[in-house]
């Protein structure tokens, strides 16, 4: 259950970060990579070497879909429905990867904001994912 | 026995020489109470812990938070036998505190963002995989002795 302020507190941290996107999100993969390396089997078919254009470009992809699924967090399944088919059907992600991943966002989040990420920051961003994963989940079973 | 590479070696003893116990400890510590409620009920002596101000203000939440950090001492100097070192404390957290250690994760989670927000980019992702693995060593020892 989120807040009025931990939502309005969501918004603000997406937002500073949707011009860096790429970046975020390349670094988020790239720790999950390092610190997980299961992780990688579901991208043999991409060269995610560091700084790589496919990283850089899946990067921004998800942090823009967790800016945007952020405006309007009631209708998560809503808004998510393409990405939920997506993951399911096509992907096929083992869903506790959903958790790595998130943990390393979390993770480049406090590199990048220092102090700025607030325990409450963090315990705002931490339900937000676990919700964002849990919707993107939905269809796998 | 778990095998560390020499990077992995001197990373953790790179961490653990450079961080400050009574800035992290407590970062840490706080960090878990706020993000994660349901570890509170292990503190109930440690008095206002209803929010994340409370919890933050709380002297006994970073008193305890330094203590615990010292508690990886032993692991720093002993890598090659960490389950070891803590079979006493993974009894005490089992049989007198009653402590689900699934929380450990969890809290060895929240001490690599403590690091993370005070270190930024210098904690690189080669360096929080090492850091990671040797916690993720530490949170199975203390989970070891539970019966």
């Amino acid at each position: 259950m989120l807040s009025k302020r931990e939502k309005e507190l969501i918004i603000e941290i997406w937002t500073r970060l949707t011009p860096v996107a790429d970046r975020i999100g390349a670094e988020a993969l790239l720790r999950m990579f390092t610190s997980y390396p299961g992780t990688k089997t579901y991208f043999s078919h991409m060269d995610i070497t560091p700084r790589s254009a496919h990283l850089l470009s899946l990067g921004q992809k998800i942090v823009l879909a967790l800016a945007e699924g952020s405006k309007d967090i009631a209708n998560l399944m809503t808004s998510l429905a393409p990405l939920q088919t997506y993951h399911a059907y096509q992907l096929r992600i083992q869903p506790n990867n959903f958790k790595l991943f998130s943990h390393c966002m979390i993770v480049t989040l406090a590199c990048f904001m220092g102090d700025r990420f607030t325990p409450s920051s963090h315990a705002a961003m931490d339900k937000y994912l676990s919700a964002f994963s849990a919707v993107l989940g939905e269809k796998f079973r | 026995m778990v095998e560390w590479t020499e990077f992995e070696r001197d990373t953790i003893k790179d961490i653990f020489s450079k961080i400050d116990y009574d800035v992290v400890g407590p970062a840490a510590l706080t960090r878990c109470l706020v993000v994660y409620p349901w570890t509170r009920r292990y503190f109930g002596i440690f008095g206002a812990l209803y929010n994340a101000e409370a919890i933050m203000g709380n002297e006994m939440v970073a008193n305890h938070g330094k203590k615990v950090l010292h508690g990886l001492d032993r692991a720093v100097k002993n890598m090659d036998h960490i389950k070891e070192s803590y079979c006493e404390l993974s009894q005490l957290h089992s049989d007198q505190f009653h402590v689900d250690p699934d929380n450990f994760r969890l809290l060895a989670d929240c001490l690599a963002i403590a690091i993370a927000t005070q270190w930024g980019s210098a904690f690189t992702p080669d360096i929080q995989a090492a850091f990671q693995k040797f916690l993720s060593v530490v949170v199975f020892s203390l989970g070891s002795q539970y019966h």
